[in-house]
């Protein structure tokens, strides 16, 4: 269709949308529930949830986890490790294990797609906060982490702060203002990719990363 | 063939489908439980569909100046938008798009939108490779065949059919009848597709006016590497989708993914504002959004038909409903089937070729519960009804009215009110019926095919509760 044709399919569409006899329906009730929990609460229910979906979520002081990481990450043997150049992929750079071999994200994707997808064991990102209701993880990819971080590597390893855990999601949305500056991608990530595809039976790990682990600090 | 004669085959074939119907009623049963049991609360449940119906519904009566909005918004965030009448204007675009870019290999999300326009038929004829990455319509792209659910749409197959096709494709993988393994598979086959594809396809779930944002809602996350990984990212929607506000999207998804498989919340939300900008180092270079009427401004102009277009594809209707369990989605040979279909596509696509679709129904009630939105499905179902047979004397722009009339059965029912119009016609009628029951006839084609006919008795309740000394009527 060239550009004119379009232009009348949409002037089309909107006259035949404006060329009726509908009654006006109220305004919805504004919609903000606000359940009181505490950060204990939050952090509960955040990792029931989690945990129910298979993710895996390990809370411990923030001073913790780099060194949890460098314990970890060899014994489970994942050594390829994308992170991309927040303050706290630099913390990790300067503190990792020897075993490891650390990739950083600083490439337009299209330099390195075959390797991102071949090469790597566990992207690690930051999140923008958590919802205790549904156990999901907020981000906002950035040109500091990439969205193809927390989404091709087999495991994402996510860093969540535990204040920064909300009630629910229009909570978040009300509290940080999403409408007045939407990025280019937000996401909530609720467990690791799954499917019931086949007889509607779980199976996890299809596209996304087979495992997520969350680590909580506090 | 007449529709009402290719249906009734298809529901036959179905019937016969011991496998497929065995996997639908426990599929259901499973989906049933698993929506019931999150929502313990029912007073929540009630508060929480008024709310989205009622978010859908200004949506809808605001729609032409909500679709200009998300437009601006959308070309202001640097996402082309573009609108097309029919299927194939929609088919048209995207084959521009993709010719355009020289992309010649294709990802695809799950979109039930493309499937109205056959999108994946029309862009292979013109030799460019089309790969459905949602397991369920990688499984039946493979066979083939059609969705056969909304959101579950292999659900018809069995671990061990999927299997056999898997080996079919695939021989080199090795069989497995395992539901981990077969996974797995699929996921290795899969993702040197997404490593390699030119473009991205999907649909859309909500688009948001206020900031131009289209939302995903997905488990597996082939929807966001599909939107993602490739270089130019094309989504495709009806133009019911739009509504108002960002803040009306917790409670809208919140419901849905509740109501359609019984989760708290899908893996995934993926909420979608920009194409890549200069700074940052993936996503799409280009983004555009197909936006798609086909029949769905018609619909709109109907005061009570237009509650159709508040569905937000769910499927809790069709999990719900007795018929559908029975025959399964392809017996209604349509893209969208169980209640939801039964209403959507005779109005999208004619009474004269689906409005027996309506037939399809006992009015029992199962799937206007459930609906998160509160679509009177079977209220909607019967308007049509009489509208294919001409008896809604509604002034609806619908394709078809009247196709389904008989004019037996007219003249019959023409009778029936001159009977029960009047007391003295109806007293004599009355009379003869009783005094004459011997002469009923006994075949009356599809009713007495497995129930025996009916006779009166022979002397009405009336006329016995006078014998008794009751006098009034
Ligand atoms: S009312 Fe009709 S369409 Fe709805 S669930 Fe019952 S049989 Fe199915
Ligand atoms: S009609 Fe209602 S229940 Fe059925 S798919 Fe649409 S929103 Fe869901």
């Amino acid at each position: 269709m060239n550009e004119l044709n379009q232009k009348t399919a949409r002037d089309n569409i909107l006259a035949r949308l404006r060329n009726n006899r509908m009654t006006q329906s109220a305004s919805p009730a504004p919609y903000l529930p606000s359940y009181g929990w505490s950060q204990a609460e939050k952090i509960q229910r955040l990792s029931e949830r989690m945990q129910a979906v298979r993710g895996e979520v390990h809370r411990m002081p923030r001073t913790d986890w780099v060194g949890w990481l460098n314990q970890e990450l060899p014994k489970r043997k994942l050594h390829n490790i994308l992170l991309g150049e927040t303050a706290n992929a630099e913390l990790f750079r300067a503190q990792a294990d020897a075993a490891l071999t650390l990739h950083r994200y600083d490439r337009v994707i299209e330099d390195w797609k075959q390797d991102l997808f071949k090469q790597v064991d566990v992207g690690i990102t930051d999140t923008l906060g958590g919802i205790a209701e549904s156990g999901s993880l907020i981000l906002w990819p950035t040109p500091q982490e990439p969205r193809l971080l927390s989404l091709v590597p087999p495991v994402h390893i996510a860093l969540l702060e535990a204040d920064k855990i909300v009630d629910n999601f229009a909570q978040a949305m009300h509290q940080q203002h999403w409408s007045e500056h939407m990025p280019t991608n937000a996401l909530l990530i609720s467990g690791p990719s799954k499917t019931a595809d086949i007889e509607q039976t779980l199976a996890y790990g299809i596209h996304g990363p087979k495992q997520l682990i969350v680590l909580i600090l506090e | 063939m007449h529709q009402t004669e290719a249906f009734h085959q298809r529901i036959d074939k179905a019937l016969h489908n011991e496998q497929a119907r065995t996997s639908f009623r426990s599929t259901m049963s499973g989906l049933m439980q698993k929506r019931a049991a999150q929502f313990p609360d029912n007073d929540e449940l009630q508060a929480l569909r008024d709310q989205a119906r009622a978010i859908r519904a200004h949506a809808l009566t605001r729609q032409p100046e909500l679709l200009e909005q998300l437009e601006q918004k959308l070309t202001a965030n640097g996402i082309r938008v573009h609108w097309a009448e029919t299927a194939q204007q929609a088919n048209e675009i995207i084959y521009q798009i993709l010719h355009a870019a020289d992309a010649k290999t294709l990802v695809k999300g799950k979109s039930m939108v493309s499937e109205e326009t056959e999108l994946n038929h029309y862009l292979e004829q013109r030799n460019i490779e089309v790969l459905e990455s949602d397991l369920g319509e990688f499984i039946i792209q493979l066979a083939h065949e059609p969705p056969s659910h909304i959101v579950a749409p292999a659900i018809h197959k069995n671990v061990k059919q999927v299997a056999e096709l898997f080996h079919q494709f695939f021989p080199e993988l090795g069989y497995t009848e395992n539901i981990d393994e077969l996974t797995l598979l699929a996921r290795q086959i899969l993702r040197d597709k997404f490593a390699n594809a030119d473009a991205g396809i999907s649909g859309v779930n909500f688009a948001v006016a206020e900031t131009g944002t289209l939302c995903l809602v997905e488990n597996e996350g082939n929807g966001r590497l599909s939107t993602t990984a490739p270089r130019l990212h094309i989504a495709i929607t009806g133009i019911e989708k739009v509504v108002a506000k960002l803040s009306d999207i917790p409670p809208l998804l919140n419901i849905l993914t509740k109501s359609a498989t019984g989760q708290p919340i899908t893996t995934y939300f993926n909420m979608i504002s920009r194409p890549r900008q200069p700074d940052e180092k993936d996503g799409p270079q280009a983004v555009h959004l197909v936006l798609l009427d086909n029949q769905r401004s018609s619909i709109r102009m109907d005061e009570e038909l237009l509650d159709t277009l508040r569905c937000i594809r769910c499927g809790a209707c069709i999990n719900h409903c007795p018929v559908y369990v029975q025959v399964g989605g392809h017996a209604y040979g349509t893209v969208y089937p169980g209640p939801i279909g039964c209403v959507l596509e005779p109005q999208r696509l004619g009474l004269e070729k689906t409005g027996i679709l309506t037939s399809a129904c006992t009015m029992c009630g199962a799937c206007a519960e459930v609906c998160p939105v509160r679509i009177p499905l079977p209220k909607l179902i019967n308007r049509l009804r009489a509208e294919s047979v001409n008896a809604a004397r509604s002034e609806a722009h619908i394709n078809g009215k009247g196709s389904l009339r008989k004019l037996t059965e007219s003249q019959a029912w023409a009778i029936w009110r001159l009977l029960y119009a009047s007391p003295r016609n109806y007293r004599l009628f009355r009379w003869f019926a009783t005094r004459l029951r011997g002469l009923t006839p006994t075949r009356l084609g599809a009713w007495t095919r497995y129930r025996s006919s009916i006779k009166p008795a022979p002397r009405s309740l009336q006329e016995l509760a006078q014998q008794e000394g009751f006098d009034h009527e």
